[in-house]
Order: structure tokens, then sequence, then C-alpha cells
């Protein structure tokens, strides 16, 4: 590694976000004792700070990074992304939300023992949790990877992923960064900033967003500086450099059914017209996950109860919407931008490919502003450890205590002592941290967005239809929903896996081909498992393993309908009342009533 | 709560109201969702029907572009914003509504 070749900037920017992080981390574990503070010095805390709160541990790497790399790498179809990540809140708020805090389920494994009177089920949904976790865990590390690598050129991949993994892992387990609401507002704001002043300096130099757009001009073009518009209207002036090959061409770029979607398809060699008829299903699948997905978010749900009552969680939920739907405009713009100005991150996979090109698009800035290019280089990757950092670092706390609290806690040691406790924390911190650290080193090579929307597609086939049901249909019994969920969530999960690991395959053995390497033994032989002749004679197939979400939660809600009617005498005698809490305005007190008839073992 | 006695109070405990609540929010928020997911899941089949109508621009963007990237946002926030307010309504209506009769 070149130390020469580090930027003072960059570094310090990014430094400053890492200690400040970890200081307010500790600092503010030390005043509060709950996972998660509800009061600051007293007082509940207010709508814009929770707000704040809310939206900034809701932007993790892929809204930060994996957006704009994926604008950038495959165009209009990845615009569903921030827009689904956008509608998947609004879902959760129509359907999800308001239910839920009334019934004072702050975890899903709560509210699954919660509503079904099962420890058992409450174990089944624990499951789910890792699961989910360690897909939405990857991508982080991929960017904390991706952001270290650039931050030190020459740095290898995992190093920068162990590097960041052990020191968030240590904190977690020392017992801070336990997503305290100042911490998180303040990610919010430092993200926001870092993602929008960068894009208005570099549109006031190189051209707005429309204009940007507008150099994407069928037919496709390689030519350098002014192209004309197809108006009337004087020819832009935007600077474009030419693409190379690895880059997809203006037409597929900027329409529909592009890249993204049409993967599987072209592989085959399919026909135009059902090419296009097998992205329009890879779009609604994808639509599907991300948007039910969201519902099904281990860490998001408790945030709705940070709020003192349900009215000021709502109107909590509101400015949420609209932090997050203002800062989803800005990432495209990076992918849009980078297409013209920095084409050469097409083709190249991993680290250096488009994933970084959120870091990397100020410093273009360096050739007209000097300093202020690093400066803003900075700024971004200051955004990116936000990102990443508060996304693992969440995921670790609600991934640990789900395994020390509910696995050790109930299944293995009811009987241990807070002691015991404390230590199977510490422990199960370390042991998740590791495998996700582990797992993070294998993902160099995939798109941190792709990644997150895996995670939301298990999380879409198994939490939501367990939420949504048992929230609006009270013939619910626990063997419906834990059948279901489990089905549902196992079968998305197989499928993913299985096209992951093809393309895994793939993708190393390009990986040593375009480094000039001979292909080793080992990756030969997997490659003979890794079914790519499969899935070039079922494209469609293919597509429906790697967006699950169009057969797999209606399959599940199906599988809940039939299997409670089934073993409809064991829907809860007391189901009625659940269902009241769930539904009546929180004023009539229902909810204090049940609970006392749940202490009085009624 | 001893409304049983008062046969024109509302038994909060009883299945009518639970009915009642259940259908009035289920209503709100479906109208709410499918208003959405009209969009939502439209977008794609005008994109599939009509690609030359989604490919034409508007001030450099293309018009499939402009929806998804930016129109999306503030529509969300506007069904954001009438659910909101609408269901705070109709919870302050369900417990008057139980307090007066």
């Amino acid at each position: 590694m070149d130390f020469s070749k580090i930027d003072p900037w960059i570094l310090i920017f990014s430094l400053v976000t890492v200690a400040a992080t970890i200081f307010m981390g500790f600092w503010t574990a030390k005043k509060s004792k709950t996972a998660s503070d509800f009061f600051v010095a007293g007082r509940s805390v207010s709508v814009g700070w929770n707000a704040s709160a809310i939206s900034g541990e809701y932007l993790s790497a892929a809204s930060f990074m994996g957006v704009a790399g994926m604008v950038m790498s495959s165009g209009y179809d990845a615009l569903w992304y921030p827009v689904c990540y956008a509608c998947g809140y609004l879902f959760l708020l129509l359907f999800i939300a308001g239910p839920l805090r009334r019934f004072g389920a702050y975890t899903i494994p709560d509210f699954a023992e919660g509503r079904f009177d099962s420890a058992l089920f409450r174990k089944i949904a624990v499951v789910f949790v890792l699961f989910i976790g360690f897909f939405y865990t990857m991508p982080q590390m991929k960017g904390a990877g991706t952001t270290l690598a650039y931050i030190f050129p020459g740095l290898q991949y995992w190093v920068g992923v162990v590097v960041v993994g052990v020191v968030i892992t240590f904190n977690v387990a020392l017992g801070g960064m336990k997503g305290i609401t100042l911490v998180q507002a303040f990610q919010y704001w430092i993200k926001m900033f870092a993602i929008s002043v960068p894009i208005f300096v570099i549109m006031s130099v190189y051209g707005g967003y429309g204009s940007q757009l507008k150099q994407n001009a069928a037919p496709a073009t390689t030519t350098t500086a002014v192209v004309a518009s197809q108006e009337t209207s004087p020819p832009a002036a935007v600077l474009r450099k030419p693409l190379n090959e690895k880059a997809p061409v203006d037409q597929t770029w900027i329409s529909p059914f592009g890249p993204l979607t049409t993967k599987a398809a072209k592989a085959s060699n399919l026909p135009p017209e059902q090419t296009r008829r097998y992205s329009l299903i890879y779009t609604y699948s994808l639509i599907i996950a991300l948007v039910c997905g969201t519902a099904g978010l281990p860490h998001i749900l408790v945030r709705f109860y940070t709020n003192p009552d349900g009215v000021a969680a709502k109107r909590t939920t509101m400015w949420v919407m609209i932090l997050i739907g203002v800062f989803y405009v800005f990432p495209p713009m990076f992918g849009v931008i980078g297409r013209n100005l920095m084409p050469e991150l097409y083709g190249v996979t991993g680290v250096k490919g488009t994933d970084g090109i959120v870091l990397k698009l100020p410093v273009l800035l360096r050739e007209k502003y000097g300093t202020l290019g690093s400066v803003l280089s900075g700024i971004t990757c200051a955004g990116a450890f936000a990102a990443f950092m508060s996304t693992f670092s969440g995921l670790l706390v609600s991934m640990t205590g789900a395994l020390a609290h509910d696995v050790y806690g109930r299944i293995l040691r009811p009987k241990s002592t807070p002691d015991q406790r404390l230590r199977a924390f510490k422990i199960s911190a370390v042991v998740i941290g590791v495998v996700a650290i582990l797992l993070g080193t294998l993902v160099e090579n995939f798109e941190i967005n792709f990644m997150v929307g895996q995670a939301f597609a298990i999380a879409a086939a198994s939490y939501f239809p367990l939420l949504f049901m048992s929230v609006w249909w009270r013939g619910m019994t626990m063997k419906g929903a834990a059948t279901g969920m489990l089905t549902g969530g196992l079968l998305a999960l197989g499928g993913i896996s299985l096209t992951s690991f093809t393309t895994f395959v793939a993708l190393m053995e390009s990986n040593f081909k375009g480094k000039g390497l001979a292909v080793p033994g080992w990756v030969l032989t997997l490659k003979d498992y890794s079914m790519q002749g499969f899935w070039v004679e079922h494209p469609l197939l293919r597509i429906l393993c790697e967006q699950p979400a169009i057969w797999a939660v209606p399959s599940a809600i199906l599988l809940m309908i039939v299997v409670s009617k089934m073993t409809s005498r064991e829907i809860p005698k007391n189901v009625r009342m659940k269902m009241l809490v769930l539904h009546a305005p929180e004023k009539l007190g229902l909810k204090q009533e049940y609970i006392q008839e749940q202490a009085s073992g009624h | 709560m001893t409304n049983s006695q008062d046969k024109k109070r509302v038994d909060i405990h009883s299945e009518e109201f639970l009915a009642l609540l259940m259908r009035r929010q289920l209503k709100l928020s479906a109208g709410c969702a499918v208003t959405f997911l009209l969009a939502l899941l439209g977008l794609p089949l005008m994109n599939y029907y009509f690609p030359e109508l989604m490919a034409r621009r508007i001030a450099g963007f293309t018009l499939s572009w402009f929806i998804l990237g930016i129109l999306f946002f503030p529509f969300v926030w506007i069904i954001s914003y009438f659910f909101i307010k609408r269901s705070i309504a109709l919870e302050e209506a369900e417990a008057r509504d139980v307090q007066e009769k």
C-alpha cells in the first residue's frame, strides 16, 4: 500500500466521523440504561429529533452508496430501489405501524409471541432475524471495504472489511452504539449534507440533472463533448467522456427493462419481445420484494415507539417520509453524472467499480477548485461511514439481542443470572460479528444495492405476511402463521442462495481471467455445481429464484390462510381482545386492561 | 368501563365495535394503498405498452425517469399526509363515539 497516495482531507473527514460516532455511542450509552433511549434529560424526544433518527437509521450503505452505484451501472431500472424503499415505509404506515404500536410489540419475535401466546413461535421468528440480518450486513461490509479501499489506495478489500467489522463488533460487545436517538439523528444530517452539497457544487460546474440526462440520447453515442439535443434549443454544453465497451449503451441504460432486469433473458439469448416480458416479471417481483420487505425489517419497527403517543408517532412518520424522500432524489444524480464524467469505472468489478461513485465523483472538482474536491470527497466518505457503521451496528445489536436474549436466555439457559446473560451477549456479539465479517469478505463483486434487495425479498416472504395477516385477520393460528412464514422465507432464501452462488462462481472465474491468471481447479469444480447451464436453459426460473417475491409472498399468505383454517380450533381464546388492542384507539385503555388480564392469568 | 348496563352505549368489548373499527381502518388504509399501488404497478405497464410516450423528453429527462426519479416522492408524501390526517381524525371520532353514546 502506497502511503503517499492517501489524500489527507479524505482521511481526516473519515477519521473524524468514525471517532465522533464511536465517542457519541459510548458517551450516550453511559447516560441511558435501555437499548433504545426514549428520553433525553427526562423528557421524551421531540418529533424533529425522532424523525431525524428514524431517517438516519433507515438510510444504510445501500441508500447512500448502493443506489448511486446501481443507477450508474444499470440505469433506469435501478430507480425502483429508492422509490420502493420510500413506498415500503408508506406501506408500513398504512397497515402495520399503528396496530403494532398499540399492541406494544417492540420486535417481531415479541409480536409473534404476544399475538399467538406461543413461546415456541417466538423462537421460530427469531431464526429469521438472523437470516435476514446476515443478508443485510453483507452489503454494509461491501460498503466498508469499498470505502476503505478508496481512502487507502492499494488496500485490499478484505482488510477494510475486517478492520471496520472488528471495530464495530468490539464497540457493540463493550456496550456502545446502541442506536441512540441523538446519534442516529446526527447521522441523518451528515448523510443528507454529504449526499446533497457535493452534488450541488458538481452541478454548478458540470450542468444540472436534466442536462446530464440529456446526454444519453438515442442512438448510442461514444463521442466526447457536445451532443446536440433533440429539440430546437441550443446544444447542451455538458462534458461527456467516451464510454468503454463494458458500459451499457445509452438506449438500454436510460430505458426501462434494461441491464438489471434482463440479465437472465439475455444470457439465454431470448428474442427481444420475450426478454421484455420476462423483464416485466422481474420488475414486478422486485417491487413486491422491496415494498413488502420494508415492513419486515427487524430494526425499523422499534422506532415507532420512541414517541409518547400515537398521534406524535404518526406525525413523526410524515416527517420521516419527507426526510427520506428528499434524500433519495440525490443518489441517482451521482449515478447519472458518474456515467458522463467517470465512465472508466464501468466494467471494473469489486472495490473499484461503480459502487464507489459517490466517494469518487467529487474528486473531479480538484481540476477547477483544488482542495475543495478533496474536501467534498471526504464529506461523502464521512457520509458513507455514517451509513454503514450505523446500520451494521444496529443490525449487530438486534441480532445479538435475538441470539443472546432469545436463544440463550430463553431456550438454552432460562435460569441464567444477569452476569451470565451479559457474558452471553458479549460472546454472541463476537460470534455474529465474526460471521458477518467472513460473509462480508465474500461479496466484493456483488452490488451493494442488489444484496439489500435480497434481504428485503426474504423479509417480504416471511415477516411481512406474518405481520399483515396477524394484524388484519383474526382467524390466524400459530401453526398457520409459522407454516407460512417458514415456507415463504426458506423458499425465498433457497432461491436467492442458488442464484447468488452461481453469480459468485461466475464472477470469481471472470476475476481470475480479468487479471490474466489461470483459473484454479477448485473454481472450475465449483462451476460444475453452480447450475450455470441450467439457468441458461431456464431463464424464467432464474428470474423467479433471483427475485422470489412475486411467488413467495402470495404463497406464504395462502399457506397461512389454508393452515389456519385447518387448525382453526387453535385460534387464541382471547383473540377478540387482542384484535381490539390492535385496532382500538389508545385512549380507550384496552391495552392496559389486556395487560392486567394477562398478568392475572386470565 | 361498565357500559354494558346502558343499552345505548357502545360496548367496546363487543364484536360489533371491533368489526366497525377494523372495517373503517381497513377501508382507509386499503383506499390509500390502492391509490399508490395503481401508480406503482401501473408505471411498469406504461413502460411496457407505451415505450415511445415514456421516452419523451421533459427538461432533459425522459418522462419515465422524471416520474420514477422525482415525481413519485411528492406523490408518496401527499398520500402519507392524507392518511395521517384521516386516521388521526378517525381515531378521535371512534374514541368520541364511545364516550358520548
